[in-house]
């Protein structure tokens, strides 16, 4: 029995190793059609400013709305605590670095989940069910360079920015309780966040960002490539790309954290 | 247009398998330049599954398909593309890609592969589009167009090239009888108007007839006959009577049987 059990554990974990290695592959194949694809490079550019414009541009109204109320939340639940040990003036660095070290690129990337990894897996899962992948090799296009590589691009580039803009709104969120309900003003509450944040909170984040940019970007993509046969198959593609996605992106911020945890500097 | 000279294409005992069933076992014949070649099969007749073979989206499990004088199987990257911009391929379900207009699709191949003006391939679209009978279609999206609309527009993009080899995919299936006829028609007049070699996937006979030099009948992974249509249409040869004349299996396990050759092989 425990020879079964420790063989089914071995499938699972040798499945998973081809999966993560499957999504590294194609990783690799689109940064390798980034300066050898035989796409012209103008065309490819202006399709990576498109996706820009979607993954990037056109999740700033609900990034904005998310993590506005998410640094509200974080301010209402900081100050619950803080009021008892009569720390209320803290308030504005609790918010700060949670949302700039944590909650500003976790959220931004798990909306971003929901509105591009999720759609990345279904128009290619779609295409490939409709032969429009096969379409595009028998014209000599790469799928990979005609569809991921300007993904990517834009996740790269929209990721870090929307997490910036999710950092301020979180702020701008801080700040509404700062001023209404602690004994801040604008400017003062503006003031504690800057003291209370040093560029590395930034950096932090926004490392963080690019990865969760490559991997929404790399399993989504991966999922859509490998749908199966009719509709059915597009919805389950789907559904993996959003699990799986907001599985890894939480794996490596885990990781992140943990590195730079480690590499703190000595108080 | 009379056949003539070396073989463009040549199909060397060509096998293909799905999992550890085989679909194709051993097929053998050449096309040569001009010719146009129907091959006409039953459903799970394994025709489809020889045209992916043939334009380098399925590789044999062994023999070998040679596309003017090059393995496809053995090409590098390049040389199967070099292939590929002499072929164009019209699928079944016209295969347009979904965000592009109607217009973009058939540019799209001279957009990444030529050097041409854009006002050059504004006008080559525009010539492409009027050869099948779409004149006029070029901004519509390929959602908004007719299953047949959608087959004339996929014709006009393999068109866009200029290939010296066509393939059709089921090109009458799904229309109606009039539509069929009219789609027989447009290959009849493309056969008079370019110097190309046709290839069509069919088990339409009324279709076969009417616009085939050569006939292939495929049944069950072998070719059952091949030969100008009045050999076809005089064969003797009892399956190939049974095809012509339309005349059921005398038991549904045999079709079954057959079919789960290829589902079985699956996943």
């Amino acid at each position: 029995m425990p020879v079964a059990v420790l063989s089914r554990i071995g499938a699972r974990a040798e499945r998973t190793l081809a999966y993560l290695g499957g999504v590294a592959e194609l990783v690799g194949m689109s940064l390798r059609a980034l300066p050898f694809s035989t796409l012209k490079r103008g065309r490819s550019v202006q399709r990576a400013v498109h996706q820009a414009m979607v993954v990037g541009v056109r999740a700033v109204p609900i990034v904005t709305l998310i993590t506005f109320f998410v640094g509200l939340i974080i301010a209402l639940q900081g100050a619950y605590g803080l009021q008892r040990l009569g720390a209320m003036q803290l308030v504005a660095g609790l918010v700060a670095i949670s949302i700039t070290r944590e909650l500003g690129p976790l959220v931004a990337a798990i909306v971003v989940i929901g509105r591009s990894g999720s759609a990345f897996a279904a128009e290619i899962g779609a295409m490939r069910v409709t032969e429009e992948l096969d379409a595009l090799k028998t014209m000599a296009l790469d799928p990979v360079a005609f569809l991921v590589t300007p993904k990517l691009a834009a996740m790269v580039i929209m990721m870090p920015c929307l997490t910036i803009w999710s950092d301020l709104m979180g702020i701008m969120g801080g700040a509404l309780f700062g001023v209404t309900d602690a004994s801040f003003t604008l400017g003062s509450y503006f003031i504690a966040t800057r003291e209370a944040l040093a560029i590395r909170d930034i950096t932090t984040g926004l490392a963080k960002s690019l990865a969760f940019g490559i991997v929404i970007t790399a399993v989504g993509c991966y999922e859509g490539f490998s749908t199966g046969e009719g509709a059915e198959e597009v919805g389950r593609s789907t559904t993996s790309a959003v699990v799986i996605s907001i599985l890894l992106v939480v794996l490596i911020d885990l990781t992140f954290t943990y590195l730079f945890y480690s590499a703190r500097p000595a108080v | 247009m009379s056949a003539s000279g070396s073989p463009v294409i040549s199909a060397r005992g060509v096998r293909v398998r799905y999992g550890d069933r085989e679909v194709l076992h051993g097929i053998n014949f050449d096309v040569l330049h001009g010719e146009t070649v129907v091959i006409l099969g039953g459903s799970g007749s394994g025709k489809s599954t020889l045209l992916r073979a043939l334009v380098g989206l399925e590789k044999p499990s062994s023999g070998e398909v040679l596309v003017k004088g090059t393995d496809l199987a053995r090409a590098t990257a390049r040389q199967l593309d070099a292939i590929r911009k002499k072929i164009g391929l019209s699928f079944q379900g016209g295969a347009l890609i979904g965000s592009l207009t109607v217009g973009e699709n058939i540019a799209l191949p001279l957009l990444e592969h030529s050097d041409l003006a854009p006002s050059t391939i504004e006008v080559m679209v525009r010539i492409k589009l009027e050869q099948v009978g779409l004149s006029g279609f070029e901004h519509f999206s390929p959602s908004q167009l007719s299953g047949g609309m959608r087959k004339r527009a996929a014709i006009a993009r393999a068109l866009a090239m200029d290939p010296e080899i066509l393939f059709f995919d089921e090109p009458s299936a799904g229309l109606d009888p009039i539509m069929a006829a009219g789609m027989d028609d447009l290959i009849l007049n493309l056969k008079k108007a370019y110097a190309v070699s046709i290839i069509v996937v069919t088990h339409e006979l009324a279709s076969a007839f009417l616009i085939a030099d050569r006939i292939i009948l495929i049944d069950r992974g072998n070719i059952l006959a091949a030969g100008s249509v009045k050999e076809i249409q005089q064969s003797t040869e009892p399956r190939v009577r049974q095809f012509l004349d339309r005349i059921a299996d005398s038991t549904a396990d045999d079709e079954v049987d057959h079919m789960r050759l290829f589902t079985e092989g699956i996943k």
